[in-house]
């Protein structure tokens, strides 16, 4: 009896700390939200990170997705041969990068850099009394960190996943061109002709959700870090697993609300 | 707006009041009671060893950590019942500097001690905010070159008197300094004590410093008070306390390894 109970026991504490974490993360996201639409605004902190959220991410970016478009289309042509409609290159690799690629590996390729940084970044100012001084100098930390930061990720995420939809497209094309013997005119139009806008806003209004996550999982973990340079160095890694964790659940969830039914 | 203006303290009442101060984190229960008052225009001195919770004395004053039980009045207004917003218009009127400095890394040092003129601020402004962060720079003895740099290229030293130039930038009413020379050479800590000494004559600001650097409590120091297992046990002027028995303060004040305090070895 007694061990049923300390079996049980063992499986609700993680389930009940994780449903409290949830419910803190969510707390301090409404938090986020809510600053964002209610002046003050600092505006030299939101281009500051525009500028490194969005602007220094775009090798990362576009490195992922030119090589996961060239890797798409030869899967594609392999997996395609065997159907005999090698022909589709053009249109899957449009569709997958637009809907899932583009924006899914953008994404996590920025929570790696991003929410990391971030979560080190305050939780450091934290260890170093920073957070308490812009207390005492009248300014709400959640106002002057964690708002530019959550708008910086919504909508520079979008505008970098713009490109990574171009260069991931780009890199299908190259490969279809060089190496599958595609009629470059032919692979144009082809993808001209599976263009359709809701494959790209889709990918767009994901980009807009993962810039949040990004950003408010590293702020989250940052202003939760332990004390001390380990406490920092386990925000950063709690920040980029529940980050990219967060990205999958709500990709799915996203996905199944645009194109499900 | 017809705001009502919240009851004016009496003027010979403290302006900073800890009642009875609690504070613990999980077991480790730091503030055990502490009663200390410190009246307008004094200059009060905090001693204690190392952990003994004198940072989390003033931080229970600033509203920056909440005590388990008490009361801290600050001005008359219990400070530890105020909401965020509340809390404003007091922290306006006050300068802190903390243990390490707290300068924002990503801002030039100028910026850090503009800080609170930055936001919002047009070209005008903040050309006028720049002058006024140079000139409090000038007073703490860095020059314009200084303000242009970024903290983590300034010494400790440079880093501790930017510090105190933007907890001047102000001209608090209330000001709260913790632990000003650690670290720093005994020159630079005279520059340091007389500074804050300086701010307090001529201002007439409530001052409450924390240290277990004695230079500082002879230069800084009305009044001083020695905080012991999360109590105040001792209270009194520098005279008095040079010529009391008591064993915790002529051990604290001598140095020495052996008495009542027990040193961790
Ligand atoms: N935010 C905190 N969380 C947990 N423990 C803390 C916190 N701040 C201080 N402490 C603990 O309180 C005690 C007193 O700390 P502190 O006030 O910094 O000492 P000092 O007198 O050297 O300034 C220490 O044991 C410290 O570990
Ligand atoms: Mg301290």
């Amino acid at each position: 009896m007694t061990r049923i109970l300390a079996f049980l026991a063992a499986l609700g504490r993680p389930v009940l700390a994780l449903c409290a974490g949830v419910g803190r993360f969510s707390l301090f996201a409404f938090g986020a939200f809510w600053r964002l639409f209610a002046p003050p605004w600092h505006l030299r902190e939101f281009w500051r990170q525009a500028l490194r959220i969005g602007y220094f991410s775009l090798p990362v970016v576009g490195f992922t997705a030119i090589f996961t478009g060239a890797a798409l289309a030869l899967q594609i042509y392999m997996g395609g041969a065997r159907f005999n409609a090698e022909q589709v290159v053009p249109s899957i690799v449009e569709i997958g990068i637009l809907r899932e690629l583009g924006p899914v590996l953008g994404a996590l390729m920025v929570a790696g850099r991003v929410s990391a940084a971030l979560a080190a970044e305050i939780g450091a100012m934290r260890v170093s009394e920073q957070i308490d001084a812009l207390r005492t100098l009248s300014t709400d930390p959640m106002r002057y960190l964690t708002a530019p930061r959550l708008a910086a990720g919504i909508l520079t995420m979008p505008l970098l996943i713009l490109v990574a939809d171009s260069l991931g497209i780009f890199g299908g094309y190259l490969v279809g061109v060089r190496r599958l013997g595609f009629q470059p005119d032919a692979y144009l139009q082809a993808t001209i002709a599976a263009f359709q806008w809701i494959d790209v806003v889709s990918g767009l209004v994901k980009a807009a959700v993962f810039g949040a996550v990004i950003t408010l999982m590293g702020c989250y973990h940052g202003f939760n870090a332990g004390r001390g340079a380990q406490g920092v160095g386990r925000a950063a890694t709690n920040a980029v697993v529940g980050a990219s964790a967060l990205i999958l659940v709500t990709n799915y969830v996203l996905t199944e609300l645009f194109f499900g039914s | 707006m017809a705001e009502t203006s919240p009851p004016k303290a009496a003027p010979n009442s403290p302006m900073i009041e800890w009642r009875d101060a609690q504070k613990r984190f999980g077991a480790n229960h730091v503030l055990r009671g502490v009663d200390l008052e410190v009246a307008r225009g004094e200059s009060c001195v905090v001693i204690g060893g190392s952990g003994t919770g004198k940072s989390v004395l003033i931080k229970t004053a600033l509203g920056l950590l909440k005590p388990d039980g008490g009361e801290i009045r600050i001005d008359g207004r219990r400070v530890d019942q105020l909401s965020e917003a509340a809390r404003v218009p007091l922290m306006n009127r006050m300068g802190v500097l903390f243990q390490g400095g707290a300068l924002f890394d990503s801002l030039k040092v100028w910026e850090n001690v503009a800080f609170r003129k930055l936001r919002g601020a047009g070209r005008k402004a903040l050309a006028e905010a720049k002058e006024a962060a140079i000139e409090k720079l000038r007073r703490v003895g860095l020059g314009p070159d200084a303000a242009e740099r970024y903290p983590a290229e300034l010494s400790g030293g440079m880093q501790k008197r930017a510090a105190l130039a933007r907890a001047m930038m102000a001209d608090p009413e209330i000001l709260f300094v913790d632990e000003p020379t650690a670290g720093l050479d005994p020159i630079m800590s005279g520059v340091i004590n007389h500074l804050i000494r300086e701010i307090v004559t001529e201002s007439g600001a409530t001052a409450v410093t924390i240290t277990h650097d004695l230079s500082t409590l002879r230069t800084v120091a009305d009044k001083v008070a020695m905080l012991h297992q999360g109590r105040i046990i001792w209270q009194g002027s520098v005279a008095e306390a040079d010529a009391d028995p008591n064993p915790y303060l002529r051990q604290f004040l001598a140095g020495r390894a052996e008495g009542p305090i027990e040193a961790v070895r």
